[in-house]
Protein backbone atom coordinates (compact mmCIF):
# COMPACT_ATOMS: atom_id res chain seq x y z
CA UNK A 1 0.00 0.00 0.00
CA UNK A 2 0.89 3.46 -0.96
CA UNK A 3 2.99 5.27 2.12
CA UNK A 4 0.39 8.46 1.56
CA UNK A 5 -2.55 5.96 3.20
CA UNK A 6 -0.32 4.36 5.66
CA UNK A 7 -0.10 7.90 7.22
CA UNK A 8 -3.65 8.22 6.44
CA UNK A 9 -5.25 6.11 8.38
CA UNK A 10 -2.84 6.78 11.38
CA UNK A 11 -4.95 9.77 11.98
CA UNK A 12 -7.87 7.76 11.84
CA UNK A 13 -9.30 6.17 15.00
CA UNK A 14 -10.98 3.30 14.86
CA UNK A 15 -14.49 2.93 14.86
CA UNK A 16 -15.17 5.77 13.07
CA UNK A 17 -17.07 6.95 10.02
CA UNK A 18 -15.36 7.95 7.34
CA UNK A 19 -16.36 9.47 3.53
CA UNK A 20 -13.28 9.00 1.27
CA UNK A 21 -14.37 12.01 -1.49
CA UNK A 22 -12.64 10.84 -5.00
CA UNK A 23 -11.98 7.18 -3.65
CA UNK A 24 -10.72 5.94 -6.75
CA UNK A 25 -10.68 2.34 -6.89
CA UNK A 26 -11.25 1.72 -3.35
CA UNK A 27 -7.83 0.53 -2.00
CA UNK A 28 -7.85 2.79 1.13
CA UNK A 29 -11.32 2.42 1.80
CA UNK A 30 -10.86 -1.86 1.48
CA UNK A 31 -7.49 -0.99 4.02
CA UNK A 32 -9.06 0.78 6.20
CA UNK A 33 -12.15 -1.27 6.82
CA UNK A 34 -10.30 -4.38 6.87
CA UNK A 35 -7.94 -3.07 9.70
CA UNK A 36 -10.08 -0.07 11.31
CA UNK A 37 -13.50 -1.56 11.46
CA UNK A 38 -14.87 1.86 10.02
CA UNK A 39 -17.76 2.65 8.67
CA UNK A 40 -16.54 3.43 5.13
CA UNK A 41 -18.04 5.54 2.19
CA UNK A 42 -16.79 6.32 -0.60
CA UNK A 43 -17.56 9.21 -3.62
CA UNK A 44 -16.04 9.03 -7.00
CA UNK A 45 -16.48 10.26 -10.33
CA UNK A 46 -15.20 7.72 -13.02
CA UNK A 47 -17.64 5.07 -13.55
CA UNK A 48 -15.00 2.68 -14.18
CA UNK A 49 -13.83 2.85 -10.35
CA UNK A 50 -17.14 2.89 -8.86
CA UNK A 51 -17.74 -0.39 -10.84
CA UNK A 52 -14.87 -1.89 -9.18
CA UNK A 53 -15.63 -0.33 -5.95
CA UNK A 54 -18.98 -1.90 -5.80
CA UNK A 55 -17.42 -5.60 -7.47
CA UNK A 56 -15.71 -5.61 -3.89
CA UNK A 57 -18.80 -4.59 -2.31
CA UNK A 58 -17.78 -0.95 -0.84
CA UNK A 59 -20.50 1.92 -0.23
CA UNK A 60 -19.31 4.17 -3.23
CA UNK A 61 -21.29 6.43 -4.89
CA UNK A 62 -20.92 7.90 -8.41
CA UNK A 63 -20.67 11.39 -8.46
CA UNK A 64 -18.82 14.71 -8.21
CA UNK A 65 -17.25 16.54 -5.11
CA UNK A 66 -18.41 19.71 -6.19
CA UNK A 67 -22.05 18.76 -6.71
CA UNK A 68 -22.36 15.94 -4.73
CA UNK A 69 -20.89 17.14 -1.44
CA UNK A 70 -24.36 18.60 -0.60
CA UNK A 71 -26.12 15.96 -0.04
CA UNK A 72 -24.39 14.71 3.40
CA UNK A 73 -25.39 16.18 6.42
CA UNK A 74 -23.39 18.85 8.47
CA UNK A 75 -20.40 16.48 10.66
CA UNK A 76 -21.70 13.02 9.50
CA UNK A 77 -18.89 11.90 9.09
CA UNK A 78 -15.70 11.75 11.59
CA UNK A 79 -12.85 11.93 8.98
CA UNK A 80 -13.20 12.97 5.14
CA UNK A 81 -10.54 12.11 2.93
CA UNK A 82 -9.63 13.61 0.27
CA UNK A 83 -6.22 12.09 -1.26
CA UNK A 84 -4.49 14.35 -4.24
CA UNK A 85 -7.62 15.56 -6.14
CA UNK A 86 -8.10 19.10 -4.24
CA UNK A 87 -6.28 20.45 -7.33
CA UNK A 88 -8.45 19.32 -9.89
CA UNK A 89 -11.24 21.28 -9.04
CA UNK A 90 -13.00 23.87 -10.47
CA UNK A 91 -13.31 25.50 -6.60
CA UNK A 92 -11.09 24.33 -4.62
CA UNK A 93 -12.02 26.82 -1.95
CA UNK A 94 -15.67 25.40 -1.95
CA UNK A 95 -14.99 21.90 -2.40
CA UNK A 96 -12.69 22.67 1.06
CA UNK A 97 -15.62 24.00 2.48
CA UNK A 98 -17.62 21.20 1.68
CA UNK A 99 -15.72 18.76 3.54
CA UNK A 100 -15.24 21.17 6.66
CA UNK A 101 -19.19 21.23 7.04
CA UNK A 102 -19.54 17.34 6.12
CA UNK A 103 -16.50 16.38 8.41
CA UNK A 104 -15.19 16.78 11.86
CA UNK A 105 -12.13 16.30 10.69
CA UNK A 106 -10.39 16.64 7.23
CA UNK A 107 -7.59 14.86 5.57
CA UNK A 108 -6.19 16.42 2.21
CA UNK A 109 -3.20 15.15 0.33
CA UNK A 110 -1.58 17.57 -1.76
CA UNK A 111 1.17 16.67 -4.61
CA UNK A 112 3.56 19.46 -3.61
CA UNK A 113 4.24 22.17 -6.36
CA UNK A 114 6.95 23.23 -4.12
CA UNK A 115 9.14 20.58 -4.63
CA UNK A 116 12.82 21.03 -5.85
CA UNK A 117 12.71 19.13 -8.66
CA UNK A 118 9.49 20.70 -10.06
CA UNK A 119 11.04 24.14 -9.33
CA UNK A 120 14.29 23.20 -10.75
CA UNK A 121 12.36 22.02 -13.88
CA UNK A 122 10.49 25.33 -14.23
CA UNK A 123 13.96 26.88 -13.70
CA UNK A 124 16.47 25.06 -15.47
CA UNK A 125 14.43 23.52 -18.38
CA UNK A 126 12.33 26.66 -18.75
CA UNK A 127 9.22 24.19 -19.03
CA UNK A 128 6.48 22.80 -17.01
CA UNK A 129 7.11 20.08 -14.62
CA UNK A 130 6.43 16.35 -15.11
CA UNK A 131 7.18 14.58 -12.05
CA UNK A 132 6.06 10.80 -10.42
CA UNK A 133 3.28 12.64 -8.34
CA UNK A 134 2.87 14.95 -11.35
CA UNK A 135 3.07 12.93 -14.45
CA UNK A 136 1.04 15.54 -16.78
CA UNK A 137 1.93 17.89 -19.93
CA UNK A 138 0.42 21.27 -19.62
CA UNK A 139 -1.96 20.62 -22.01
CA UNK A 140 -3.81 16.73 -21.00
CA UNK A 141 -3.41 17.63 -17.25
CA UNK A 142 -6.56 17.34 -15.05
CA UNK A 143 -4.60 19.69 -12.41
CA UNK A 144 -6.03 23.18 -12.46
CA UNK A 145 -5.12 24.44 -9.45
CA UNK A 146 -1.81 23.29 -8.19
CA UNK A 147 -0.37 24.52 -5.06
CA UNK A 148 2.64 24.24 -3.03
CA UNK A 149 2.56 23.08 0.56
CA UNK A 150 2.96 26.30 1.81
CA UNK A 151 0.37 27.72 -0.05
CA UNK A 152 -2.27 25.46 1.39
CA UNK A 153 -0.51 25.77 4.54
CA UNK A 154 -1.21 29.77 4.06
CA UNK A 155 -4.84 29.25 2.78
CA UNK A 156 -5.83 27.16 5.79
CA UNK A 157 -4.33 29.67 8.43
CA UNK A 158 -5.89 32.99 6.45
CA UNK A 159 -9.53 30.96 7.04
CA UNK A 160 -9.13 30.19 10.47
CA UNK A 161 -8.77 26.61 9.35
CA UNK A 162 -7.28 24.39 12.59
CA UNK A 163 -4.26 22.64 11.13
CA UNK A 164 -3.86 19.53 13.23
CA UNK A 165 -0.55 18.15 11.63
CA UNK A 166 0.96 18.09 8.81
CA UNK A 167 3.15 15.18 7.66
CA UNK A 168 6.00 14.98 4.67
CA UNK A 169 6.46 12.67 2.29
CA UNK A 170 9.54 12.28 0.20
CA UNK A 171 9.36 8.62 -1.29
CA UNK A 172 9.12 6.51 2.04
CA UNK A 173 10.31 9.21 4.36
CA UNK A 174 7.87 10.38 6.92
CA UNK A 175 8.43 13.85 8.86
CA UNK A 176 6.64 16.22 10.50
CA UNK A 177 6.00 19.52 9.36
CA UNK A 178 6.18 22.25 12.10
CA UNK A 179 5.86 25.74 11.43
CA UNK A 180 9.99 25.97 12.07
CA UNK A 181 10.85 23.92 8.94
CA UNK A 182 7.80 24.68 6.94
CA UNK A 183 10.07 26.65 4.76
CA UNK A 184 12.79 23.80 4.05
CA UNK A 185 10.02 20.56 4.33
CA UNK A 186 8.39 22.72 1.06
CA UNK A 187 11.41 22.34 -0.81
CA UNK A 188 11.97 18.43 0.07
CA UNK A 189 8.54 17.10 0.29
CA UNK A 190 6.65 15.41 -3.02
CA UNK A 191 3.24 15.40 -0.42
CA UNK A 192 1.57 17.49 2.11
CA UNK A 193 -0.81 15.44 4.09
CA UNK A 194 -2.73 17.87 6.35
CA UNK A 195 -5.23 17.09 9.62
CA UNK A 196 -7.83 19.60 9.17
CA UNK A 197 -10.56 21.32 11.53
CA UNK A 198 -12.91 24.29 11.11
CA UNK B 1 -53.20 -20.01 -20.17
CA UNK B 2 -55.12 -23.13 -19.44
CA UNK B 3 -52.64 -24.98 -16.93
CA UNK B 4 -52.72 -21.85 -14.37
CA UNK B 5 -53.72 -24.59 -12.56
CA UNK B 6 -50.44 -26.54 -11.87
CA UNK B 7 -48.61 -23.67 -11.14
CA UNK B 8 -46.67 -23.45 -7.69
CA UNK B 9 -48.76 -21.62 -5.57
CA UNK B 10 -49.84 -20.61 -1.58
CA UNK B 11 -52.71 -19.83 -0.56
CA UNK B 12 -52.80 -16.70 2.04
CA UNK B 13 -55.17 -17.33 4.42
CA UNK B 14 -54.29 -14.13 5.98
CA UNK B 15 -56.28 -11.04 5.71
CA UNK B 16 -54.52 -8.55 3.92
CA UNK B 17 -55.45 -4.34 4.50
CA UNK B 18 -55.26 -2.83 1.18
CA UNK B 19 -54.65 0.72 0.90
CA UNK B 20 -57.90 0.96 -0.90
CA UNK B 21 -59.57 -0.03 2.56
CA UNK B 22 -61.10 -3.11 1.15
CA UNK B 23 -59.88 -6.84 3.01
CA UNK B 24 -58.94 -10.18 1.72
CA UNK B 25 -57.80 -12.98 2.79
CA UNK B 26 -57.65 -16.86 1.42
CA UNK B 27 -55.93 -15.65 -2.07
CA UNK B 28 -53.79 -17.46 -4.10
CA UNK B 29 -49.87 -16.70 -4.89
CA UNK B 30 -48.35 -17.77 -7.43
CA UNK B 31 -44.39 -17.93 -7.62
CA UNK B 32 -40.95 -19.90 -8.09
CA UNK B 33 -38.07 -21.22 -6.47
CA UNK B 34 -34.91 -21.42 -8.02
CA UNK B 35 -32.05 -23.20 -6.36
CA UNK B 36 -31.99 -24.24 -2.73
CA UNK B 37 -32.54 -22.46 0.66
CA UNK B 38 -28.97 -23.84 2.35
CA UNK B 39 -29.08 -25.03 6.39
CA UNK B 40 -28.60 -21.38 7.71
CA UNK B 41 -31.47 -19.93 5.17
CA UNK B 42 -29.43 -17.42 5.16
CA UNK B 43 -28.91 -17.27 1.06
CA UNK B 44 -32.18 -16.48 0.28
CA UNK B 45 -32.85 -13.32 -2.54
CA UNK B 46 -36.77 -12.63 -2.78
CA UNK B 47 -37.32 -10.92 -6.77
CA UNK B 48 -39.99 -8.35 -7.56
CA UNK B 49 -40.80 -8.28 -11.39
CA UNK B 50 -41.88 -5.67 -13.21
CA UNK B 51 -45.21 -4.15 -15.03
CA UNK B 52 -45.69 -7.14 -17.62
CA UNK B 53 -43.40 -9.77 -15.36
CA UNK B 54 -44.36 -12.97 -13.61
CA UNK B 55 -42.85 -15.22 -11.37
CA UNK B 56 -40.86 -17.23 -14.02
CA UNK B 57 -37.65 -14.80 -13.76
CA UNK B 58 -35.33 -17.69 -15.02
CA UNK B 59 -35.15 -20.98 -17.27
CA UNK B 60 -39.06 -21.91 -19.45
CA UNK B 61 -41.58 -20.09 -18.59
CA UNK B 62 -44.13 -23.39 -18.80
CA UNK B 63 -47.22 -21.48 -19.72
CA UNK B 64 -45.68 -18.96 -22.31
CA UNK B 65 -42.72 -21.42 -23.24
CA UNK B 66 -40.34 -18.51 -23.59
CA UNK B 67 -37.42 -17.77 -21.84
CA UNK B 68 -37.94 -16.38 -18.08
CA UNK B 69 -37.76 -12.90 -18.02
CA UNK B 70 -34.89 -11.89 -16.20
CA UNK B 71 -32.74 -15.02 -17.93
CA UNK B 72 -29.57 -12.82 -18.29
CA UNK B 73 -29.63 -12.27 -14.58
CA UNK B 74 -30.60 -15.51 -12.59
CA UNK B 75 -29.36 -18.91 -13.42
CA UNK B 76 -26.47 -21.37 -12.65
CA UNK B 77 -23.06 -19.25 -12.29
CA UNK B 78 -25.16 -15.56 -13.39
CA UNK B 79 -25.28 -12.54 -11.71
CA UNK B 80 -28.05 -13.88 -8.94
CA UNK B 81 -26.35 -17.59 -9.05
CA UNK B 82 -28.58 -19.90 -8.62
CA UNK B 83 -25.87 -22.33 -7.32
CA UNK B 84 -25.22 -20.29 -4.95
CA UNK B 85 -28.57 -18.39 -3.86
CA UNK B 86 -32.01 -19.37 -3.13
CA UNK B 87 -34.49 -16.54 -5.39
CA UNK B 88 -37.98 -16.66 -4.76
CA UNK B 89 -39.93 -14.99 -7.07
CA UNK B 90 -43.59 -14.26 -7.33
CA UNK B 91 -46.44 -13.04 -9.78
CA UNK B 92 -47.89 -9.95 -8.06
CA UNK B 93 -51.37 -9.43 -6.48
CA UNK B 94 -53.29 -8.02 -9.89
CA UNK B 95 -51.46 -10.25 -12.11
CA UNK B 96 -52.22 -12.67 -14.77
CA UNK B 97 -49.83 -15.92 -13.63
CA UNK B 98 -52.09 -16.98 -11.15
CA UNK B 99 -51.71 -14.77 -8.42
CA UNK B 100 -54.79 -13.15 -6.79
CA UNK B 101 -55.89 -10.71 -10.18
CA UNK B 102 -58.69 -9.51 -11.49
CA UNK B 103 -59.02 -12.66 -13.78
CA UNK B 104 -59.56 -14.57 -10.34
CA UNK B 105 -63.01 -16.31 -9.92
CA UNK B 106 -65.14 -14.68 -7.62
CA UNK B 107 -66.61 -17.28 -5.94
CA UNK B 108 -70.24 -15.72 -5.02
CA UNK B 109 -70.88 -15.04 -8.58
CA UNK B 110 -68.55 -17.66 -10.09
CA UNK B 111 -67.50 -15.45 -12.55
CA UNK B 112 -63.98 -13.43 -13.35
CA UNK B 113 -63.91 -10.67 -10.76
CA UNK B 114 -62.81 -8.20 -14.08
CA UNK B 115 -62.90 -4.97 -12.82
CA UNK B 116 -64.56 -5.92 -8.99
CA UNK B 117 -61.37 -6.82 -8.54
CA UNK B 118 -60.03 -4.34 -5.55
CA UNK B 119 -57.44 -1.12 -7.12
CA UNK B 120 -54.16 -2.30 -5.63
CA UNK B 121 -50.37 -0.53 -4.62
CA UNK B 122 -47.47 -1.56 -4.79
CA UNK B 123 -47.94 -1.31 -0.90
CA UNK B 124 -50.18 -4.27 -1.34
CA UNK B 125 -48.19 -6.28 -3.40
CA UNK B 126 -44.87 -6.09 -1.30
CA UNK B 127 -47.48 -6.82 1.97
CA UNK B 128 -48.98 -9.77 0.20
CA UNK B 129 -45.49 -11.01 -1.21
CA UNK B 130 -44.08 -10.81 2.59
CA UNK B 131 -46.06 -13.53 3.81
CA UNK B 132 -43.09 -15.84 1.29
CA UNK B 133 -41.01 -15.53 4.40
CA UNK B 134 -43.20 -17.10 6.13
CA UNK B 135 -44.04 -19.82 3.75
CA UNK B 136 -40.31 -20.26 3.54
CA UNK B 137 -39.88 -20.00 7.30
CA UNK B 138 -37.12 -17.39 6.31
CA UNK B 139 -36.11 -14.92 9.23
CA UNK B 140 -34.43 -12.36 7.09
CA UNK B 141 -33.28 -12.46 3.51
CA UNK B 142 -30.16 -12.00 2.13
CA UNK B 143 -31.32 -9.58 -0.29
CA UNK B 144 -34.35 -8.19 -2.60
CA UNK B 145 -33.89 -7.08 -6.36
CA UNK B 146 -36.02 -5.57 -8.80
CA UNK B 147 -35.85 -3.41 -11.38
CA UNK B 148 -38.28 -0.61 -12.93
CA UNK B 149 -41.44 -1.62 -11.31
CA UNK B 150 -40.10 -4.63 -9.28
CA UNK B 151 -37.45 -2.02 -7.75
CA UNK B 152 -40.41 0.16 -6.26
CA UNK B 153 -41.90 -2.80 -4.95
CA UNK B 154 -38.16 -3.26 -3.36
CA UNK B 155 -38.38 0.10 -2.08
CA UNK B 156 -41.29 -0.19 -0.49
CA UNK B 157 -40.29 -3.86 1.26
CA UNK B 158 -37.54 -2.52 2.83
CA UNK B 159 -39.52 0.78 4.24
CA UNK B 160 -42.26 -1.94 5.37
CA UNK B 161 -39.83 -4.49 6.59
CA UNK B 162 -36.77 -2.33 7.81
CA UNK B 163 -35.01 -6.10 9.24
CA UNK B 164 -35.73 -8.59 7.03
CA UNK B 165 -33.41 -8.01 4.06
CA UNK B 166 -29.43 -7.59 4.52
CA UNK B 167 -29.03 -6.39 0.70
CA UNK B 168 -31.36 -3.78 -1.65
CA UNK B 169 -30.83 -3.77 -5.30
CA UNK B 170 -33.30 -1.21 -6.51
CA UNK B 171 -32.48 -0.92 -10.47
CA UNK B 172 -33.72 1.73 -12.51
CA UNK B 173 -37.20 3.14 -10.79
CA UNK B 174 -38.23 6.38 -8.89
CA UNK B 175 -39.57 6.44 -5.48
CA UNK B 176 -42.03 8.81 -7.06
CA UNK B 177 -44.14 8.20 -10.33
CA UNK B 178 -43.54 11.50 -12.17
CA UNK B 179 -46.53 13.27 -14.50
CA UNK B 180 -44.71 11.65 -17.87
CA UNK B 181 -44.73 7.73 -15.69
CA UNK B 182 -48.72 8.40 -15.25
CA UNK B 183 -49.58 10.30 -18.84
CA UNK B 184 -47.87 7.18 -20.73
CA UNK B 185 -49.43 4.95 -18.36
CA UNK B 186 -52.80 6.44 -18.92
CA UNK B 187 -52.37 6.49 -22.60
CA UNK B 188 -51.98 2.84 -22.67
CA UNK B 189 -55.37 2.14 -20.14
CA UNK B 190 -57.15 4.61 -22.62
CA UNK B 191 -55.97 1.92 -25.59
CA UNK B 192 -57.27 -1.04 -23.58
CA UNK B 193 -60.73 0.85 -22.19
CA UNK B 194 -61.38 1.94 -25.83
CA UNK B 195 -61.42 -1.00 -27.59
CA UNK B 196 -65.09 -1.99 -27.46
CA UNK B 197 -64.47 -5.70 -26.61
CA UNK B 198 -63.17 -4.47 -23.31
CA UNK B 199 -66.90 -4.65 -22.52
CA UNK B 200 -66.11 -2.28 -19.08
CA UNK B 201 -64.19 -5.01 -17.96
CA UNK B 202 -65.93 -7.89 -17.84
CA UNK B 203 -64.89 -9.12 -21.56
CA UNK B 204 -64.00 -12.99 -19.82
CA UNK B 205 -68.16 -13.20 -19.34
CA UNK B 206 -68.61 -11.74 -22.50
CA UNK B 207 -65.62 -14.42 -24.45
CA UNK B 208 -64.14 -11.16 -25.66
CA UNK B 209 -60.53 -9.78 -25.66
CA UNK B 210 -59.60 -6.37 -26.00
CA UNK B 211 -56.72 -7.59 -28.21
CA UNK B 212 -56.23 -4.41 -30.09
CA UNK B 213 -56.22 -2.26 -27.11
CA UNK B 214 -53.86 -3.89 -25.35
CA UNK B 215 -51.27 -4.14 -28.14
CA UNK B 216 -51.73 -0.25 -28.77
CA UNK B 217 -50.70 -0.17 -25.28
CA UNK B 218 -47.80 -2.60 -25.31
CA UNK B 219 -46.80 -0.78 -28.62
CA UNK B 220 -46.96 2.81 -26.75
CA UNK B 221 -45.01 1.26 -23.98
CA UNK B 222 -42.06 -0.57 -25.77
CA UNK B 223 -41.34 2.77 -26.92
CA UNK B 224 -41.01 3.96 -23.44
CA UNK B 225 -38.49 1.58 -22.67
CA UNK B 226 -35.77 1.95 -25.44
CA UNK B 227 -34.06 5.20 -26.19
CA UNK B 228 -33.88 7.01 -29.49
CA UNK B 229 -30.21 6.45 -29.89
CA UNK B 230 -30.82 2.54 -29.80
CA UNK B 231 -34.14 2.42 -32.08
CA UNK B 232 -32.23 4.76 -34.56
CA UNK B 233 -29.22 2.50 -34.61
CA UNK B 234 -31.24 -0.78 -34.93
CA UNK B 235 -34.35 0.40 -37.48
CA UNK B 236 -33.39 3.42 -39.01
CA UNK B 237 -35.46 4.41 -41.59
CA UNK B 238 -34.97 0.69 -42.40
CA UNK B 239 -38.01 -0.68 -44.52
CA UNK B 240 -39.89 -3.81 -43.81
CA UNK B 241 -39.37 -6.44 -46.93
CA UNK B 242 -39.71 -3.90 -49.11
CA UNK B 243 -37.92 -1.55 -51.66
CA UNK B 244 -39.77 1.55 -51.53
CA UNK B 245 -42.50 3.22 -49.65
CA UNK B 246 -45.77 1.81 -50.76
CA UNK B 247 -47.75 5.40 -50.32
CA UNK B 248 -50.26 3.06 -47.70
CA UNK B 249 -50.45 2.58 -44.01
CA UNK B 250 -49.32 -1.03 -44.07
CA UNK B 251 -45.64 -1.59 -42.17
CA UNK B 252 -43.72 0.02 -44.29
CA UNK B 253 -40.76 0.96 -41.93
CA UNK B 254 -39.37 -1.85 -39.83
CA UNK B 255 -40.09 -0.19 -36.66
CA UNK B 256 -43.46 -0.20 -37.31
CA UNK B 257 -43.61 -3.99 -38.09
CA UNK B 258 -40.93 -4.40 -35.26
CA UNK B 259 -43.67 -2.60 -32.91
CA UNK B 260 -46.71 -4.35 -34.43
CA UNK B 261 -45.24 -7.69 -33.32
CA UNK B 262 -44.54 -6.74 -29.83
CA UNK B 263 -47.97 -5.88 -29.59
CA UNK B 264 -49.43 -9.30 -31.03
CA UNK B 265 -47.41 -11.56 -28.53
CA UNK B 266 -47.95 -9.64 -25.85
CA UNK B 267 -51.47 -10.32 -26.04
CA UNK B 268 -51.35 -13.86 -25.79
CA UNK B 269 -49.22 -13.72 -22.63
CA UNK B 270 -51.57 -10.64 -20.73
CA UNK B 271 -54.51 -9.83 -19.71
CA UNK B 272 -56.11 -6.41 -20.43
CA UNK B 273 -57.37 -5.88 -16.82
CA UNK B 274 -54.45 -6.97 -14.85
CA UNK B 275 -52.49 -4.20 -17.23
CA UNK B 276 -54.97 -1.98 -15.91
CA UNK B 277 -54.84 -2.71 -11.99
CA UNK B 278 -50.70 -2.97 -12.40
CA UNK B 279 -50.27 0.49 -13.91
CA UNK B 280 -52.80 2.57 -11.18
CA UNK B 281 -50.69 0.27 -8.88
CA UNK B 282 -47.57 2.50 -9.99
CA UNK B 283 -49.33 5.63 -10.99
CA UNK B 284 -50.67 5.22 -7.26
CA UNK B 285 -46.66 4.97 -6.02
CA UNK B 286 -45.21 8.24 -4.30
CA UNK B 287 -43.21 6.39 -1.41
CA UNK B 288 -42.12 10.21 -0.77
CA UNK B 289 -45.67 11.69 0.35
CA UNK B 290 -46.00 8.29 2.45
CA UNK B 291 -43.37 9.80 4.80
CA UNK B 292 -44.52 13.15 4.26
CA UNK B 293 -42.20 14.57 1.62
CA UNK B 294 -39.40 13.56 3.18
CA UNK B 295 -38.19 10.12 1.62
CA UNK B 296 -35.33 9.68 4.06
CA UNK B 297 -38.06 8.90 6.89
CA UNK B 298 -38.93 6.06 4.45
CA UNK B 299 -35.60 3.99 5.44
CA UNK B 300 -35.48 5.69 8.89
CA UNK B 301 -32.90 3.28 10.78
CA UNK B 302 -32.07 0.79 8.04
CA UNK B 303 -29.48 -1.27 8.39
CA UNK B 304 -29.68 -2.84 4.76
CA UNK B 305 -27.07 -2.41 2.48
CA UNK B 306 -28.01 -0.75 -0.69
CA UNK B 307 -27.03 -1.21 -4.01
CA UNK B 308 -28.70 1.73 -6.41
CA UNK B 309 -28.23 1.47 -10.07
CA UNK B 310 -29.60 4.12 -13.31
CA UNK B 311 -28.54 3.45 -16.91
CA UNK B 312 -27.49 6.67 -19.06
CA UNK B 313 -29.93 6.33 -21.88
CA UNK B 314 -33.30 5.53 -19.65
CA UNK B 315 -35.25 8.40 -19.92
CA UNK B 316 -38.45 6.69 -18.09
CA UNK B 317 -36.73 6.39 -15.29
CA UNK B 318 -34.13 8.66 -15.38
CA UNK B 319 -30.51 8.62 -13.45
CA UNK B 320 -31.48 12.00 -11.45
CA UNK B 321 -34.97 9.82 -10.08
CA UNK B 322 -32.53 7.35 -8.96
CA UNK B 323 -30.35 9.71 -7.29
CA UNK B 324 -32.98 11.38 -5.55
CA UNK B 325 -32.98 7.96 -3.50
CA UNK B 326 -29.80 7.56 -3.28
CA UNK B 327 -29.77 11.36 -1.64
CA UNK B 328 -32.45 10.65 0.25
CA UNK B 329 -30.75 7.25 1.84
CA UNK B 330 -26.75 9.53 2.65
CA UNK B 331 -29.04 12.13 4.38
CA UNK B 332 -29.78 9.77 6.67
CA UNK B 333 -26.25 8.06 6.58
CA UNK B 334 -27.22 4.31 5.42
CA UNK B 335 -25.27 2.18 3.21
CA UNK B 336 -25.87 3.36 -0.17
CA UNK B 337 -23.78 2.27 -3.31
CA UNK B 338 -24.71 3.99 -6.39
CA UNK B 339 -23.18 3.77 -10.11
CA UNK B 340 -24.94 5.00 -13.67
CA UNK B 341 -23.94 2.22 -16.03
CA UNK B 342 -23.93 3.58 -19.67
CA UNK B 343 -25.68 1.90 -22.36
CA UNK B 344 -27.92 3.07 -25.49
CA UNK B 345 -30.52 0.26 -24.36
CA UNK B 346 -32.51 2.60 -22.50
CA UNK B 347 -34.93 1.26 -19.67
CA UNK B 348 -34.82 -2.37 -21.05
CA UNK B 349 -31.38 -1.85 -20.40
CA UNK B 350 -31.98 -4.39 -17.12
CA UNK B 351 -33.50 -6.52 -18.54
CA UNK B 352 -30.81 -7.22 -21.49
CA UNK B 353 -27.35 -8.53 -22.26
CA UNK B 354 -25.58 -5.20 -20.47
CA UNK B 355 -22.33 -7.01 -19.39
CA UNK B 356 -21.30 -4.15 -17.36
CA UNK B 357 -24.23 -4.39 -15.09
CA UNK B 358 -24.44 -8.25 -15.07
CA UNK B 359 -20.70 -8.24 -13.77
CA UNK B 360 -20.73 -5.33 -11.37
CA UNK B 361 -24.03 -7.15 -10.04
CA UNK B 362 -22.76 -10.57 -9.63
CA UNK B 363 -19.62 -9.15 -7.88
CA UNK B 364 -21.44 -6.91 -5.82
CA UNK B 365 -23.27 -9.99 -4.46
CA UNK B 366 -21.10 -12.45 -4.19
CA UNK B 367 -18.74 -10.35 -2.11
CA UNK B 368 -21.25 -8.75 0.19
CA UNK B 369 -22.46 -12.47 1.02
CA UNK B 370 -18.86 -13.60 2.29
CA UNK B 371 -18.61 -10.30 3.38
CA UNK B 372 -21.45 -10.72 5.52
CA UNK B 373 -20.88 -14.44 6.40
CA UNK B 374 -16.96 -13.29 7.80
CA UNK B 375 -19.00 -10.64 9.97
CA UNK B 376 -16.89 -7.89 8.24
CA UNK B 377 -19.50 -5.71 7.41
Amino acid sequence: MKEEFKVISKFIEEKSRVLDVGCGDGVLMEFLSKNKVVDIRGLEISKEKVKKCLSKGLAVIEGDAENDLKQFPDLSFDYVILSQTLQAFMNPEKVIENLLRVGKKVIVTIPNFGHWKVRLDLLFKGEMPVTKNLPYQWYDTPNLHMCTILDFYNFCNNRGINIFKTISLNGQTISNIKRSNLKYKNLISELGIFLLEK
Amino acid sequence: MSNLNKLNSVLIKKTLKLDCGKEISNFPLAYETYGNLNENKDNAILIFHALTGDQYASGINPVTNKEGWWNYAVGPGKPFDTDKFFIICANVIGGCMGSYGPGSIDPLTNKPLGTNFPVITINDMVNAQYNLLDHFKIEKLFAVAGGSMGGMQVLQFVSNFPNKAKVALPIACTASHSAQNIAFNELGRQAIMSDSNWKEGLYNEKLTNPDKGLAVARMAAHITYLSKQGLQEKFGRNLQERSDLKFGFDADFQIESYLRYQGSVFVDRFDANSYLYITRAMDYFDLTKQFGGNLSKAFKNTKTKFFIISFTSDWLYPTSENKDIVIALNAIGADVGFVEIKTDKGHDSFLLDVPDFLSTIKNYLNTTYSNINERRI
